[in-house]
């Protein structure tokens, strides 16, 4: 499956005087089963735009493709594009209702005619997905942590099924081990399933260790568009934006300012590693 | 000299079925105790559903001992009349600045808290510029806190606390939903009022860079305190981390990884700086 977003606008508030745009004219194409990464500062309209994918807010202005038919022409069935695209919204805990945690994440099945056997067993699936065990069960999801709700709201939507995953902020006020463990599903389901991912994230270091891309966002407006090694080239640019580059790769910059003769464009803790362990060995 | 002291705690939370019957507890809080120096900066760590929350609640007596005692300020959180003092003396910031705006224009927001409590009017002017003037939002007294960034609208929260003149502040993962420069921000504004002012910091994340800065790390597991020391003591323990679901800055992880190959650098590694200089008097 392939979503293309047109020269999307939007204006949450078209009747003032003065609208803003929380999005403007921005432009990509999700291919399948691409890993990509947005980020931006707060407000920057993230969120407004993850809500294009699935049709959930209509564009002002401009068209969302998939598999190049309009979603918003008459006769287009959301309800399907719907099922395929699984967007967990940020703070999703907030949606949680059921009296316990295998209804809750049950209800997507449910809601799509899954037999009361595939609910249960899809359910079951995800939860173990997100790394919650049987006792969370008969759990109610209103006595949990924050970062316990997070993953339950997170197993109702992989429950569905998705082609493509879009995540907002999924991992903001997870544990580091809880983070680390839910994007590694999220990559795994990526690389073996072949599900697509939109990663929102405030973290520079999730998303250089893990996209393929990197969609940046700045006031409504999508500033960059390319590989994580190419985006975070930009050290300086980044930081106007109200961004950063991870700190491994700041130490990398700063060692090759001081004379070290290592890439600049490394990204993970691992790499640095190696190059910075090849330089001591030279010397 | 000692703000805060907490004796033996222990916190029970009931649990309820659905016809609100009580079914069983679960024990949040393990038999805790810990005292807390006037005027330090004490960061506290921990995997989701350790019991940060409830500690901190226990703080400013939004929940009471099920067993054991907490004084903040020498006051006991189970004395009904104390409870408006202890409130005072120790203000807490949530994680999502939205829910904690209560006013249309930032001045009346900043005002909610100090009202409350029966601050008279010619005083309050001045302690809300104070309070505007400490986060650096003095600009922005007329304007509404919806059309403020979220880095902006946590320090309107961050205004509104100190507007009650408290000697503590309780920070519940402030920064969980900011980008990066929000988050920086913030840091800067809780250490500039813990150094200038003497304000005695609490501050739980998950964001393990936020530690480094501190006078002390609190690591706590399955409602107990398990680590206590300095930064620098706290994250020479990585193996120890990672048991209890953590992990140390990428500077930190870079330099311990480094170390394992041989390379003689010193243990705990904290910043950027120390790093380099470290690897360049390797070179
Ligand atoms: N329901 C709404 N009504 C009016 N304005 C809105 C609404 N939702 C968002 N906005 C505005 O649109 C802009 C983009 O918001 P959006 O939520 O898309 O940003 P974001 O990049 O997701 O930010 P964050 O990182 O804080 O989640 C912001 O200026 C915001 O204030
Ligand atoms: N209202 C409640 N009723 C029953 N149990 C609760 C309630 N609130 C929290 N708990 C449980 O108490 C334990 C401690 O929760 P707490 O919110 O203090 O964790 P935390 O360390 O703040 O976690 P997080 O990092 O996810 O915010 C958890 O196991 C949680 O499920
Ligand atoms: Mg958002
Ligand atoms: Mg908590």
């Amino acid at each position: 499956m392939q979503l293309t977003l047109k020269s999307v606008s939007y204006v949450y508030n078209s009747d003032a005087v003065e609208p803003r745009y929380a999005v403007k004219d921005v432009s990509f194409t999700l291919n399948k089963g691409e890993f990509v990464g947005l980020i931006g500062h707060t407000g920057s309209g993230k969120s407004t735009l993850v809500q294009f994918l699935d049709g959930l807010l209509k564009p002002t202005s401009g068209q969302v493709l998939c598999d190049g038919e309009d979603i918003f022409e008459k006769g287009y069935p959301l309800r399907e594009l719907r099922k395929k695209v699984g967007l967990v919204f940020q703070y999703p805990e907030h949606q949680l209702f059921e009296s316990d945690i295998l209804k809750d994440v049950c209800f997507g099945p449910k809601n799509m005619g899954c037999s009361q056997e595939e609910q249960l067993e899809r359910a079951k699936k995800a939860i173990a997905l997100v790394g919650l065990d049987e006792s969370y069960y008969t759990k109610s999801p209103f006595d949990l942590s924050g970062g316990e709700k997070r993953r339950v709201a997170i197993a109702g939507i992989l429950a569905m099924g998705p082609d493509i995953l879009v995540l907002d902020e999924p991992t903001a006020g997870l544990d580091p081990a809880g983070r680390d463990e839910i994007l590694d599903q999220v990559e795994r389901l990526n690389k073996e399933e072949g599900i697509g991912v939109v990663l929102v994230s405030h973290s520079m270091e999730d998303v250089a260790e893990r996209t393929d891309r990197i969609l940046v966002m700045s006031g409504g407006v999508l500033q960059y568009d390319d590989t994580p090694r190419n985006v975070f080239r930009h050290r300086e640019e980044l930081a106007a934006l109200g961004l950063d580059i991870p700190q491994v790769t700041d130490i990398c910059h700063t060692l090759r300012d001081k004379g070290f003769d290592i890439p600049e464009d490394i990204l993970t803790v691992a790499e640095a590693k190696e190059e910075i362990l090849k330089v001591l060995k030279k010397s | 000299m000692k703000i805060i002291d907490i004796l033996h705690l222990i916190h029970e939370y009931k649990v309820y079925d659905d016809d609100e019957q009580e079914v069983g507890s679960v024990r949040a809080l393990n038999d805790v105790t810990l005292s807390l120096e006037e005027g330090s900066f004490v960061v506290v760590l921990g995997h989701n559903g350790c019991g940060k929350s409830t500690l901190a609640k226990h703080l400013n007596a939004l929940l009471l001992p099920t067993e054991g005692m907490v004084y903040v300020c020498g006051n006991n959180t189970q004395e009904e009349d104390d409870i408006w003092k202890i409130r005072k003396n120790a203000g807490m910031i949530f994680q999502n600045p939205d829910n904690q705006i209560v006013g249309n224009v930032v001045e009346e927001d900043v005002a909610f808290g100090p009202e409350n409590i029966g601050v008279p009017t010619e005083k309050m002017v001045k302690r809300v510029t104070e309070a505007l003037k400490k986060v650096g939002m003095e600009a922005y007294r007329l304007n509404s806190p919806n059309q403020l960034s979220g880095g902006q609208k946590q320090r309107i929260g961050i205004a509104g606390m100190l507007a009650m003149r408290p000697k503590v502040i309780l920070m519940d993962e402030p920064t969980a939903m900011l980008d990066p420069s929000g988050r920086k921000d913030v840091l800067n504004i809780v250490h500039e009022l813990n150094k200038k002012e003497g304000m005695t910091v609490v501050l739980i994340t998950h964001y393990m860079e936020e530690a480094v800065d501190a006078d002390r790390v609190i690591v706590m597991d399955g409602g107990e305190i398990k680590m206590d020391g300095t930064p620098r003591e706290i994250f020479s323990r990585v193996d120890e981390l990672k048991n209890y679901r953590l992990t140390v800055p990428q500077v930190t992880e870079l330099a311990w990884e480094l170390k394992k190959e041989g390379v003689d650098l010193p243990d705990g590694i904290l910043t950027k700086e120390e790093l380099v200089e470290a690897l360049c008097s390797l070179h």
